[in-house]
């Protein structure tokens, strides 16, 4: 399965400048797709969530549309072609 | 549209000011002087108030308030075309005053030159109908939020970082706000500011102006806003994106309104955020003038930078060595801890936090640079570049 996880610009520095990444892996939730990413970006991760493995407060993960907060957080079904977004709050006027 | 009885009347000249609007079938002649009766607030006169109260004056928005307490600085001219080079040093509200004078002068602009405080927020958002968010830092962001849904007002929400944007509106009947989207602020340090970041100066044109038509749209009651909706906007790719917002049911603010008074926002993120191991969470702080004359007398000092490599190029003090702050951790066992050291960024946040991690890995002779280095280039040294 494909799933592309869009990264916003305050966390590119940890995707080494990715916008976006693609995960061929099999991944069930959002919880798999952000351990998928972990393997290979761990500092991405580190700021989409806590050392509890609890979703930052100041960050959202959208998967399509949804806010997982709404749905069932990290344990939110993803499916083959979804596009899982981070959106992490920014103070910038 | 037949106007409504106690709407201001449009003279001649206002008429064909507004010409463009009146053949507008979801404006016309009411439309524009709802816009006349209109109050609205802008807080900030910067990168996203400049096209918000220059559009909103120009579309005739009766009445404008402004809040900023800042002076215009070169560095700000990039992006922020309220103010021109001949501003430069002028307060940004007497800068903005005259620019929008000059754009329309039928538009009665209030400037309030001040920082926006749990103290006087409630007093003048309460003067508005609807309230612009152009704030460049997390704790007026909440501090706009709270006093909005205290107050039963509109918040036009708008962010920028780099490339990227973010537009929404909360704290409408019914529908979600800052903190339903964001339940609290990162811890500081971790999410850097546009001094720190940089932003494309185009970008907060791009997000001031959908700012400014979600406020004449609520202004009018015309069209469907972005209420329960938040656009992201790259710029990079010129990519749009929607998604869903949600009013959350546990939000203190809008849900469960335990959140009946302003709080101190700045102790709301800020230093309270950081879990600190033993306690020892006060940041001790020397100034620039302090650790120049430390300098002078020879003594021993580990001054440890912990901005970014690019920041780092444009502009650092002599002796010093970068360690950004993400890669601190790592470089904790090769500190030497017995030696004094003076942790800086460029305006002392990002160091507070490296003197609180620090602090926490046992560290008892640190001290953070206060006002960073842009401090250090107004007292001691102006040959540093800010930035």
């Amino acid at each position: 399965m494909t799933i592309a996880v869009v990264v916003p610009n305050a966390l590119t520095p940890y995707t080494s400048g990715a916008g976006t990444l693609r995960l061929d892996a099999p991944c069930a939730t959002v919880a798999d797709a952000l351990s998928a990413v972990a393997a290979r970006w761990p500092a991405l991760t580190d700021r989409v969530l806590t050392e509890q493995g609890e979703l930052r407060r100041h960050v959202n993960v959208f998967v399509g549309d949804e806010s997982i907060r709404f749905l069932n957080g990290l344990d939110t079904p993803v499916l083959d072609g979804a596009t899982i977004m981070i959106v992490p709050a920014v103070s910038g006027g | 549209m037949t106007a409504p009885i106690g709407l201001p009347a449009l003279s001649p000249e206002e008429v064909q000011r507004y010409s463009r609007h009146l053949i507008l079938p979801q404006v016309e002649r009411a439309g524009q002087q709802r816009l006349k009766a209109a109050r609205v607030l802008v807080i900030g006169a910067g990168g996203l108030g400049s096209p918000v109260a220059l559009y909103l004056a120009a579309a005739g928005i009766g009445t404008l308030g402004l809040v900023d307490f800042d002076v215009v600085d070169v560095s700000n001219l990039q992006r922020q075309l309220l103010h021109g080079t001949g501003d430069v040093g002028r307060l940004k509200l007497d800068s903005a005053r005259d620019r929008l004078r000059d754009v329309n002068p039928h538009v009665h602009v209030e400037t309030y030159p001040t920082r926006l405080t749990s103290a006087n927020a409630l007093e003048i958002i309460g003067d508005y109908d609807i309230v612009v968010d152009g704030t460049d830092n997390f704790a007026t962001r909440y501090l706009t939020n709270d006093a909005c849904v205290l107050l039963g007002k509109p918040n036009v929400y708008g962010s920028i970082f780099r490339f990227e944007g973010q537009a929404s509106v909360f704290s409408t009947i019914n529908g979600p706000c800052y903190r339903c989207l964001f339940p609290e602020p990162p811890p500081p340090g971790m999410v850097p500011s546009c001094a720190e970041g940089g932003v494309l100066g185009v970008l907060p044109g791009m997000i001031g102006t959908i700012q400014a038509a979600e406020a004449l749209k609520l202004a009018l009651g015309a069209g469907t806003t972005l209420a329960g909706r938040l656009l992201l906007v790259d710029a990079l790719s010129m990519e749009f994106r929607m998604v869903k917002l949600r009013k959350d049911p546990a939000c203190p603010a809008c849900g469960t309104r335990i959140i009946t008074e302003l709080i101190d926002y700045d102790e709301f993120c800020g230093a309270a955020n950081v879990a600190s191991v033993d306690g020892d969470d006060e940041v001790r702080e020397i100034t620039p003038t302090e650790l120049a004359s430390l300098l002078l007398d020879g003594a021993d000092v580990d001054l440890i930078d912990v901005r970014e490599p690019r920041e780092w190029d444009f502009a650092h003090l002599a002796g010093a060595r970068l360690i950004p702050l993400d890669t601190l951790g790592d470089a904790i066992p090769s500190l030497d801890r017995s030696r004094q050291i003076v942790v800086m960024c460029r305006s002392g946040q990002r160091s507070a936090s490296a003197v609180l991690q620090l602090q926490a890995a046992g560290f008892r002779r640190v001290k953070n640079l206060a006002g960073g280095i842009l401090r250090w280039s107004d007292d001691v040294d102006p040959t540093v570049p800010k930035y």
